[in-house]
C-alpha cells in the first residue's frame, strides 16, 4: 500500500542463492566442469599417450595396465575418452553460440518490428523446422566440405532459427509493455529499443535456450562424427570411435560403452545445467 | 430471523501468518468480527493490509503457505478447524460462496456459460443435464439478464465485463449461500456497469436475505452498499461500526485520513491539496507493544509509542485507539482552502487564455483527429474526428467508459499510433508528424506521458538512475551536468537518493509511479498525457501522486491531458473536461460547467453512476444495454441505443453536431442545451 513498504532483496542476490542451493544445477556444473577441465588439461591428466598404437596389445579387456581396456591399434581408451572431450567441447559450444547470437538477433528484430519481415521470417523458420536437420546439415556439409570450423557454421545456421522462434515469442510479450513506447516517446530507434531495452529482459530465456541447444549441439556433433561429417580422424573423438568399434560390441564392448558413456554423460550434464538455470531464473 | 441462528461468519481472535523464507510472518492480528444473518459487512483498507487474506481464511483456502496459528473461524455455525475434508467441501458448496475482482479470470474460457453453470446444480443439486441448464437460465434472469438463453450459449469472451460479473453473482447465489464474499467485485469495471453491478447486489440482498462480506478499498462504495464496516490496518481491525456513523464521525485517525484522501465530489484544485497519510505501512509483524498507527498518525503521544492500545467499546462501535474522540482533529497538512494550489490556479489565469475565448492560438491544437483500425476485415473507428485546443498551464480532463477512445487518442497525439489522413496535430503552432520517430526531440520533448501502470512502464532491469538518466540524454546532457540534473529531478518527485541506486522490483507502487512522472518531466514538457496514473494505487498514495503533479504543474506551467474514470479526481485536477464515446467528443467545456450541467445525457448518467462518500449527489440513471461494438457503430447518433433521453427517429437517422451550450461549453445532442437544462433540473436536483 504505502509508498516504502519494506525493499524486497535485489533480483540478483535471490537467483544466487536459489542457485547454490540447487542439486539439479550443481551437480550439472560439476559434470560439465569434469569434462571441460579434461579438454583443456586432457593431455596432462591421460595417463598414456592417447595416440601411441601398440599393435601387440589390441583389443585388450580393461586391466590394471589399461583401466578402460584398448582399442583395434592398441590405443589406451581412457586416454583416448579424455582427450576426446577436447574438440566436442570446442565444436560444440562454439556453434551454440553462434546460433545464440545470430537467433537472438533476429529474434528480436521480427518479434519488435512484427509486420509482413516477421510473417516471411516465421514462415521460413517453420519450414526449416519440419526438415530432419542432421539430414540438412550432412547435405550441406556434404557441400562445402568437413572441417571443424564448417561443422560450427553448418550447426549454428541450422540453430539459428529455433532460437529465433523461441526469443521472437519472449519479445512479443516483452513489446506489449509500457516500457517499450515509453523509449519511442524520448526518440530511441528500433536499435536501441531491441538491444539496450528488450534484450536484458529476454537474456534469461537466451540463456535457457542456449544451454538447451548446447545439450543437442553436442548430440549433433557425436551424431556427425558417427556418420564421419563431423571430427574427422586423427583426432581423438567419442563418436568416431563409436563408429569405429559399434560393430565389435559383442565382443569387445569396452571399445565402445566407455564413449558412449561419456557423450551420454557430458549430455546429462549440460541438460541438468538447463533445468537449474530453468529454475533460478523462474525466481 | 430468529436470534438463535448463529452468525454467518464469527471470527474470533484470528492470527493468521505467511511462512517466507524461513520465517512466519503475520499477516492478520487478533481479527474478531460477526456478521450477522442478512447483514452486509463491509471490509476496507488499502492493499496490503489484509482483506482478502481475512476472506480467504473465512473459507478456509489460505495460500498453501499461509495458516491460522490462533483463533476460531465459524461459519454458519460450524468451526472450520474441526471440519473434515469433505464437511469442509460440503460447507463451501452450500454455505459460501465467492465472488472475485476479475469475472473473466473466474470464468472458464473454454466452457459456455451453460455448461459452467450448470455444473454447480448437477454437483450442488444433483439435478441432469437439461433440468440443471434450466435452472441455470433462471438464476441467470435473477441477476436481470435479459436473453439468458443467448448468454447460456456463450463463452465467457464473448459477453462484456458487466454481463460477466452478473454470470458469476448467479452462480454464487445458485445454492443460495448463508454467506456471500464479494472481494473487489466491480473494481475492474467501468463506472456505468459498477453503478448497475452493484445495484443487482443490493437488490438481491434484499430479496434473498444472504450475508455478504463485502471487501473493497473504495470506501464510498462500502458506504453504500453496507450496514456495518471494519477498517483494516496492517492487518487488525483499528475500527468497527455502522457504516452511516463510521463515515460520517470517524474514530480513528487511519479512518479519518483515508477519507480526506479522497477528493470530495465537487473539490477543485484550487481550493487547496489533497490530504495524504505520511510515512509508509509497516512490514507485517515488524509492530509489537505500540499502537500499530503510532508512527504515521498525527495525534500519537507517548503512551501510543509504549503501549498497544485495544479495540475501544465506544457504545456500539469499537475503535482501536486511546483517544477516539480525537480522531476527527487529526491535523491537517496543509490549512484547508487557503493551500498554495490556489497560487496556481491563479498563475494558470495569467498564463493561458481562459478556455473558450478564442483570443490567443492554443498550445496544443488538435482537429479533425481520426484513427481507423482495420480488423478481421471491418473498420473499426477507434476516434472519430475529435477537435480539442488545450491552453498552456492547463489540464484537460477526458473521460469516457473503456472503449470510448481515450486511450486511442493520447497514442494519436503522443505519435504512437499513426492518424488517419486529414487529422491536425499543432504543438505551438509547429504541425506535429504523425509517427514520434519522425517528430523532432524538442518536440518529443515538449509531449511526454505518464503511463497507468509504473509496473509495466518502467524496464525492470534498469535502475531508477538508469532510467531517469536515459531520458536526459535526449535533452542533451552528459557527464556531471546529467547527473546533477537527475538530482534535481529526483528531489523534485521526492525520490531519496538511496533510490536511485534500486530497480523497479524494489520499489512500491507510487515510488514507481514518482519515476514514471521523473522521466515524463525530464526534458521540461510542454503537456504530459496523464493515462489513468492513480489507478492502480491506493488512495493514500494516490492524492500523494495528484498533488505532486498539481505543485509540477504550478512550477512549470505544464499542461495536462488527464485520463481518467473517477470523476472525482478528474473534477479535482481538471480545468476543462472532455467527454469521449466510441470514439466521439460528445461534451466538452470548462469543468465546472460539465459538472454543473447542463449535461449530454451520457454525461449525466456517468456523473449519476459515481458514487461518493456524501451519498449520491443525483437521482441515479441507469442506462439499458450494452455498450455496441465499435465494429457495428449506431446509425446517427452513437448513444441513441442505450440514451434515456432519445428524442425519437431523428437521433437514430442523424448524428447531432456539438452545439454550443454557453461558456464554452458544447454538447452533441440534438436536445438544445436549454431544454437540456431544464429537463435535468427537473428532476436531479443535487441536494
Amino acid at each position: 500500500m504505502s509508498e516504502g513498504t519494506a525493499a524486497p532483496r535485489s533480483l540478483a542476490r535471490e537467483r544466487w542463492r536459489v542457485a547454490l542451493r540447487s542439486a539439479t544445477l550443481l551437480t550439472g556444473l560439476a559434470i560439465l566442469g569434469f569434462w571441460v577441465v579434461c579438454a583443456l588439461f586432457g593431455a596432462r591428466i591421460a595417463p598414456q599417450d592417447p595416440y601411441a598404437d601398440n599393435l601387440l596389445a589390441t583389443l585388450a579387456p580393461p586391466s590394471a595396465a589399461h583401466l578402460f581396456g584398448t582399442d583395434q591399434l592398441g590405443r589406451d581408451i581412457l586416454s583416448r575418452v579424455i582427450i576426446g572431450a577436447r574438440d566436442i567441447l570446442i565444436v560444440a559450444p562454439l556453434a551454440t553460440l553462434l546460433g545464440t547470437v545470430l537467433g537472438t538477433s533476429l529474434g528480436l528484430a521480427i518479434g519488435y518490428l512484427r509486420g509482413p519481415l516477421d510473417d516471411l521470417v516465421s514462415r521460413v523458420i517453420e519450414a526449416v523446422q519440419a526438415l530432419p536437420l542432421v539430414i540438412v546439415a550432412l547435405m550441406a556439409l556434404a557441400a562445402v566440405g568437413t572441417s571443424n570450423d564448417t561443422v560450427v557454421l553448418v550447426i549454428g545456421f541450422v540453430f539459428t532459427p529455433l532460437i529465433a522462434r523461441t526469443v521472437r515469442s519472449a519479445v512479443l510479450v516483452e513489446s506489449d509493455l509500457d516500457y517499450v513506447p515509453a523509449a519511442r516517446l524520448r526518440g530511441d530507434g528500433a536499435l536501441a529499443i531491441m538491444f539496450i531495452e528488450i534484450l536484458p529482459n529476454v537474456l534469461p530465456i537466451v540463456a535457457v535456450e542456449m544451454t538447451v541447444r548446447l545439450g543437442y549441439a553436442i548430440f549433433f556433433v557425436a551424431s556427425l562424427s558417427f556418420i564421419g561429417f563431423g571430427i574427422q580422424p586423427p583426432s581423438a573423438d567419442w563418436g568416431i570411435a563409436i563408429a569405429e568399434n559399434y560393430s565389435l560390441i559383442g565382443s569387445y564392448w569396452w571399445t565402445v560403452v566407455f564413449d558412449a558413456g561419456a557423450t551420454a554423460s557430458l549430455v546429462i550434464g549440460v541438460n541438468l545445467v538447463t533445468d537449474g538455470l530453468a529454475s533460478v531464473f523462474e525466481t | 430471523m430468529s436470534a438463535e441462528r448463529p452468525d454467518a461468519l464469527r471470527i474470533e481472535h484470528l492470527d493468521v501468518v505467511y511462512r517466507v523464507g524461513r520465517r512466519d510472518r503475520r499477516v492478520l492480528t487478533d481479527l474478531s468480527l460477526a456478521i450477522r444473518r442478512g447483514e452486509s459487512y463491509g471490509l476496507v483498507g488499502e492493499s496490503g493490509c489484509g482483506k482478502s487474506t481475512a476472506a480467504f481464511a473465512a473459507i478456509g483456502y489460505l495460500a498453501r503457505n499461509g495458516r491460522v496459528s490462533s483463533g476460531r473461524i465459524r461459519v454458519d455455525g460450524h468451526d472450520l478447524a474441526t471440519l473434515s475434508a469433505a464437511e469442509l467441501r460440503r460447507l463451501r458448496t452450500e454455505s459460501v460462496a465467492m465472488v472475485y475482482q476479475d469475472p473473466g479470470r473466474a470464468l472458464n474460457p473454454s466452457l459456455k456459460i451453460g455448461r459452467q453453470m450448470a455444473e454447480v446444480f448437477e454437483i450442488a443439486e444433483g439435478l441432469s443435464g437439461g433440468a440443471a441448464l434450466a435452472r441455470a437460465g433462471e438464476m441467470l434472469t435473477r441477476v436481470q439478464i435479459a436473453s439468458p438463453e443467448r448468454v447460456l450459449d456463450n463463452y465467457p469472451h464473448e459477453i462484456s465485463g458487466g454481463m460477466q460479473q452478473r454470470v458469476i453473482i448467479a452462480m454464487a447465489l445458485s445454492t443460495d449461500p448463508t454467506l456471500l464474499i464479494l472481494d473487489e467485485p466491480t473494481t475492474g469495471l467501468d463506472a456505468t456497469v459498477e453503478a448497475e453491478v452493484l445495484d443487482l447486489v443490493g437488490r438481491l440482498h434484499a430479496e434473498l436475505d444472504n450475508s455478504i462480506l463485502f471487501i473493497s478499498h473504495n470506501l464510498p462504495v462500502v458506504a453504500r452498499m453496507c450496514d456495518r464496516v471494519g477498517v483494516l490496518y496492517a492487518g487488525e481491525l483499528v475500527e468497527e461500526g455502522p457504516a452511516a456513523s463510521v463515515f460520517r464521525d470517524p474514530r480513528h485517525p487511519y479512518t479519518v485520513g483515508l477519507m480526506r484522501c479522497v477528493p470530495a465530489f465537487g473539490r477543485r484544485k484550487d481550493q487547496g491539496r489533497l490530504e495524504t497519510i505520511p510515512g509508509f505501512l509497516p512490514a507485517p509483524g515488524s509492530v509489537v507493544g505500540r499502537c500499530i498507527f503510532a508512527d504515521r498518525c498525527g495525534n500519537a503521544t507517548d503512551r501510543c509509542r509504549r503501549e498497544a492500545p485495544p479495540l475501544q467499546d465506544l457504545g456500539g462501535r469499537l475503535a482501536r485507539c486511546f483517544y477516539p474522540e480525537r480522531a476527527q482533529d487529526l491535523p491537517r497538512e496543509s490549512g484547508a482552502g487557503a493551500g498554495p494550489a490556489s497560487a496556481g490556479a491563479a498563475g494558470r489565469g495569467a498564463a493561458g487564455p481562459r478556455p473558450g475565448g478564442e483570443t490567443a492560438r492554443p498550445l496544443l491544437r488538435i482537429r479533425n483527429l481520426s484513427k481507423t483500425y482495420q480488423v478481421s476485415g471491418k473498420l473499426l473507428q477507434a476516434v472519430h474526428q475529435v477537435g480539442i485546443d488545450l491552453a498552456a498551464g492547463e489540464t484537460l480532463g477526458l473521460v469516457g467508459e473503456s472503449g470510448s477512445g481515450k486511450s486511442s487518442l493520447a497514442k494519436l497525439l503522443l505519435g504512437l499510433s499513426v492518424p488517419d489522413g486529414g487529422g491536425e496535430i499543432e504543438l505551438a503552432g509547429e504541425a506535429l508528424a504523425g509517427r514520434a520517430h519522425d517528430r523532432s526531440s524538442a518536440q518529443l520533448k515538449a509531449l511526454q506521458m505518464v503511463f497507468q501502470n509504473p509496473g509495466s512502464a518502467l524496464n525492470r532491469s534498469q535502475t531508477v538512475r538508469r532510467l531517469i538518466g536515459r531520458s536526459l540524454r535526449l535533452v542533451g546532457l552528459f557527464g556531471r551536468a546529467r547527473e546533477a540534473r537527475l538530482g534535481e529531478l529526483a528531489a523534485s518527485v521526492r525520490l531519496t537518493p538511496r533510490h536511485l541506486d534500486e530497480k523497479p522490483r524494489q520499489l512500491s507502487g507510487g515510488l514507481k509511479q514518482r519515476v514514471g512522472i521523473a522521466r515524463a518531466f525530464a526534458g521540461g514538457p510542454k503537456v504530459v498525457v496523464c493515462d489513468e496514473p492513480t489507478s492502480a494505487l491506493d488512495v493514500s498514495v494516490q492524492s500523494a501522486i495528484l498533488n505532486l503533479l498539481l505543485d509540477l504543474q504550478r512550477q512549470q506551467q505544464v499542461s495536462y491531458i488527464f485520463i481518467s474514470h473517477d470523476l472525482n479526481v478528474v473534477h479535482y485536477v481538471s480545468d476543462r473536461i472532455a467527454v469521449l464515446y466510441l470514439g466521439r467528443l460528445l461534451q466538452i467545456g470548462p469543468s465546472e460547467a460539465v459538472f454543473r450541467g447542463p449535461h449530454h445525457p451520457y454525461t449525466e448518467a456517468l456523473l449519476s453512476a459515481n458514487p461518493g462518500l456524501e451519498g449520491p449527489a443525483m437521482k441515479r440513471i441507469r442506462l439499458t444495454g450494452e455498450l455496441p461494438s465499435a465494429l457495428k457503430l449506431p446509425s446517427g447518433c452513437p448513444f441513441h441505443t442505450r440514451c434515456p433521453r432519445k428524442l425519437g427517429e431523428i437521433c437514430e437517422r442523424q448524428e447531432p453536431p456539438l452545439l454550443p451550450a454557453g461558456e464554452g461549453h458544447a454538447i452533441r445532442c440534438h436536445i438544445p442545451a436549454a431544454e437540456l437544462r431544464r429537463l435535468q433540473a427537473g428532476e436531479g436536483e443535487q441536494p
